[in-house]
């Protein structure tokens, strides 16, 4: 469903991709870590093509690209503290983490991460028992403990009210900023895309139909990707 | 400062540390050794070359067992199945009063409490050799279980619908009919399935004991030493309960179960 | 005017009737064909309330004097047999049940072997399992043990799988996301959503358990059957009854132990 797809994504800065639902952001950004896999072309992270990695290589290459989610895709029933944690099962072995045997620096930056997005106090709570942001809190924490050189988000905003939603963008940008890694993120809020990204990319019909500054972003560039006249006013 | 990252879950630790002693306590009580476990696999070895290949010969034996096990499996679920039904709906305590409910949940504890095999001698004794005694014993196990089963689906439904067709002045019948079955209808097909389904692997083995069916051919073929014919009923019977379970989920797709 | 259209109430559409009424031809006709075939004896029909009323005064009193020699050693034996059968089933099961799930393991030719060996085991009786491990290990525990454990990775298997396929795929796509090898998955992922389920399918397994290990001695694998078959070939009808009322009451105080733990748990 997407055609002649040819971008370039900077070290640094927030991207954001809008467009119509069913045009293919979300296909985009898992193909970026094979979630979905593309029927054809590459993929180049740091000078290594993702897209022709055979299945061990890709998971370890996963390991640096953290990824947020919808629907946030916590495991429910474990802890705040054990969802970090999952971040970093690509680096323990599969004993040590049924041991729970992390190594001392992983649970130190663990407690450090939940500081700055500020759910110290919920660490041991079941996941289950958290409201839809401080989920997405911890999802976007979980991702972090990857140390990421990149952050994937797929509609991370979809299920938050406008007030969280607002949030989230924030702390996604702010971490961004101090750890300076890129962001790639998959939002249909128009407005958030606006205010949060330094690149906006359009999509429609499976193509690429914008590519620029937010400042950039006419309602003529909208109307061209979204289609129809009344939602505009 | 520091936090513990994951507090320990003692209940959890005790619960598992228990198992594996009562493991190693029991293991030691029935003497399972590893030697016994040795010689045994060695002897197993000779056991299975003796099993192949099977011998199909005496087919004719074979599927006159066959059959009568399917005609008890058959008879004895529709009859528990027609048995069971208005059982459990006597049982049910959000729709009867305690003098119903207390006999009928009674009468299905003490049907289910009994191994079908148990029950089977019983009737054995009671009404000779054969079919009849396998159709009785497994009829009262369908009793036990599908009631039970079916009991616990009707308490769970939802009594505003009940309650609904009961203001429209419906006699009691038309109540369970619009306000009941619908609600556990599909659940019903399922545990009705399944209960078939497990009379169909009791009916193969209640002949061990004189209830007719496959169980007693096999168990004469054991008592010759005929092993090659014990393969051969055994991959009958497998062939046999995989053809039920398919058809079965054959069955709840047409009721969109 | 025009003729308002005639418009039926129909439940279901032409084909799903025809389905419906050949299933219902189907069982029709199967109830029918096995009440004419299968061979009743009029005479014992008859001669059965005489029968069991015989057996039942033969029962009277129970010999519970017993109870103590006879009964409570080969009771404790079948209660170990059934323990220590569900457990052995269950590690057995667990891979088992990995490899049958659609969405864990994504061979279909692994899926598929999965459910056979699961059908396979579940379609051989307890009862005819201990037949044969008494042909190899000899009469005793083991067999008994061994016949348990066998056939209930058959149900254990296959409602484990089923479990494992009604599981939420967002968690397990976010730790594939993050490249964790595959165990950490399974246990991260899977087992933390299964659990529940996990724990109310080895207490159900059990208990049907306790109940086919009274049954094992009659063929000789242990545990109070044997103690049920001798009094039964000695046609000893008061300590056969000891030997059911002991069995009832372990099974009850099994049942209830189980729904008790099983509110705990869900």
């Amino acid at each position: 469903m997407l055609r002649g797809i040819d971008l370039e994504f900077g070290a640094r800065g927030i991207t954001a991709v809008i467009g119509p639902s069913g045009t293919g952001k979300s296909t985009l950004i898992r193909c970026i870590n094979r979630l979905v896999e593309p029927s054809s072309g590459e993929i180049l992270l740091d000078g290594v093509d993702l897209a022709r990695l055979p299945r061990a290589e890709l998971r370890l290459a996963r390991r640096r690209i953290g990824m947020v989610f919808q629907e946030y895709n916590l495991v429910e029933r474990l802890s705040v503290m054990e969802n970090l944690l999952c971040g970093r099962l690509g680096y323990v072995s599969p004993l040590q983490a049924w041991l729970r045997r992390y190594p001392a620096k992983d649970i130190a930056r663990a407690f450090e991460l939940l500081d700055t997005v500020g759910l110290a106090a919920h660490a041991q709570s079941r996941a289950d028992s958290l409201s839809g942001g401080q989920r997405q809190r911890v999802g976007i924490a979980r991702a972090m403990m990857q140390e990421p050189q990149l952050l994937l988000a797929d509609e991370p905003t979809s299920s938050l009210d406008p007030k969280t939603s607002v949030e989230i963008m924030g702390l996604m940008q702010s971490l961004s900023r101090t750890h300076g890694f890129p962001v790639i993120i998959n939002i249909h809020n128009v407005e958030l895309a606006r205010r949060f990204a330094d690149r906006v990319v359009g999509m429609t019909g499976g193509q690429v139909v914008f590519d620029g500054p937010p400042a950039t972003l006419t309602d003529d560039h909208l109307q061209s990707i979204y289609g129809g006249e009344g939602w505009l006013e | 400062m520091s936090r513990v990252a994951f507090p320990a879950n003692w209940w959890a630790r005790a619960g598992w540390t228990l198992l594996l002693l009562y493991v190693a306590y029991a293991a030691s009580q029935l003497e399972l050794t590893p030697a016994r476990f040795a010689a045994g696999l060695e002897h197993g070895g000779k056991f299975i070359a003796r099993l192949f290949p099977p011998d199909f010969h005496r087919w004719e034996l074979l599927l006159k067992g066959m059959v009568e096990s399917l005609q008890i499996a058959v008879v004895a679920s529709a009859l528990g199945v027609l048995i069971s039904a208005p059982l459990a709906l006597l049982a049910a305590r959000n729709l009867m009063p305690v003098w119903a409910s207390w006999p009928a949940r009674a009468v299905m504890v003490l049907c289910r409490s009994f191994h079908p095999v148990i029950v089977a001698i019983l009737f054995v004794k009671a009404v000779g050799f054969g079919a009849l005694a396998g159709i009785l014993a497994l009829i009262i196990a369908s009793v036990g279980f599908l009631g039970k089963l079916l009991t616990e689906a009707i308490e769970e439904i939802s009594l505003k619908q009940v309650e609904a067709v009961r203001a429209t002045g419906a006699p009691f019948l038309s109540v369970v009919t619009y306000a009941v079955v619908p609600q556990v209808f599909a659940r019903f097909i399922g545990f009705a399935s399944y209960e078939t389904d497990a009379n169909l692997r009791n009916s193969t083995m209640v002949g061990i004991v004189g209830a007719g069916g496959i169980g007693g051919t096999l168990f004469a073929a054991f008592q010759r030493f005929d092993y090659d014919f014990v393969c051969a009923i055994v991959l009958t019977i497998i062939v046999l309960i995989m053809v039920g379970e398919v058809l079965t989920v054959r069955i709840k797709k047409v009721f969109r179960v | 005017m025009s003729a308002a259209l005639e418009r039926e109430w129909r439940r279901f559409t032409p084909v799903e009737r025809l389905g419906r009424f050949t299933v219902y031809f189907g069982v029709v006709a199967a109830i029918v064909a096995s009440l004419q075939t299968v061979e009743v004896i009029p005479e014992f029909l008859y001669d059965a309330p005489e029968q069991i009323g015989d057996m039942l005064v033969r029962m009277w009193p129970i010999a519970w004097g017993h109870y103590p020699e006879g009964v409570h050693q080969a009771l404790l034996e079948s209660l170990h047999i059934a323990t220590l059968g569900t457990v052995l089933a269950v590690l057995m099961a667990v891979p088992v049940a990995f490899l049958a799930a659609r969405n864990v393991t994504r061979s279909a030719g692994l899926n598929y072997a999965a459910k056979l060996v699961l059908v396979s085991a579940r379609s051989v009786n307890t009862l005819i399992w201990a037949l044969l491990f008494v042909a190899v290990f000899g009469p005793g525990a083991l067999a008994g043990t061994l016949a348990i454990a066998f056939h209930s990775i058959g149900f254990t298997g296959k409602l484990l799988g089923e479990a494992l396929e009604e599981s939420n795929r967002g968690s397990i796509e976010a730790l594939e996301a993050s490249g964790a090898p595959w165990l950490s998955i399974a246990l991260k992922g899977y087992w933390p959503q299964v659990r529940p389920a996990f724990w109310g399918i080895v207490l159900f397994r059990w208990d049907i358990n306790v109940r086919e290990s009274a049954v094992l001695g009659l063929v000789g694998a242990g545990g109070v059957g044997m103690a049920l078959d001798t009094a039964l070939n000695l046609f000893q009808w008061d300590r056969a009854a000891l030997i059911l009322v002991s069995v009832l009451a372990v099974v009850v105080v099994a049942e209830i132990a189980t729904t008790q733990l099983r509110k705990r748990i869900l």
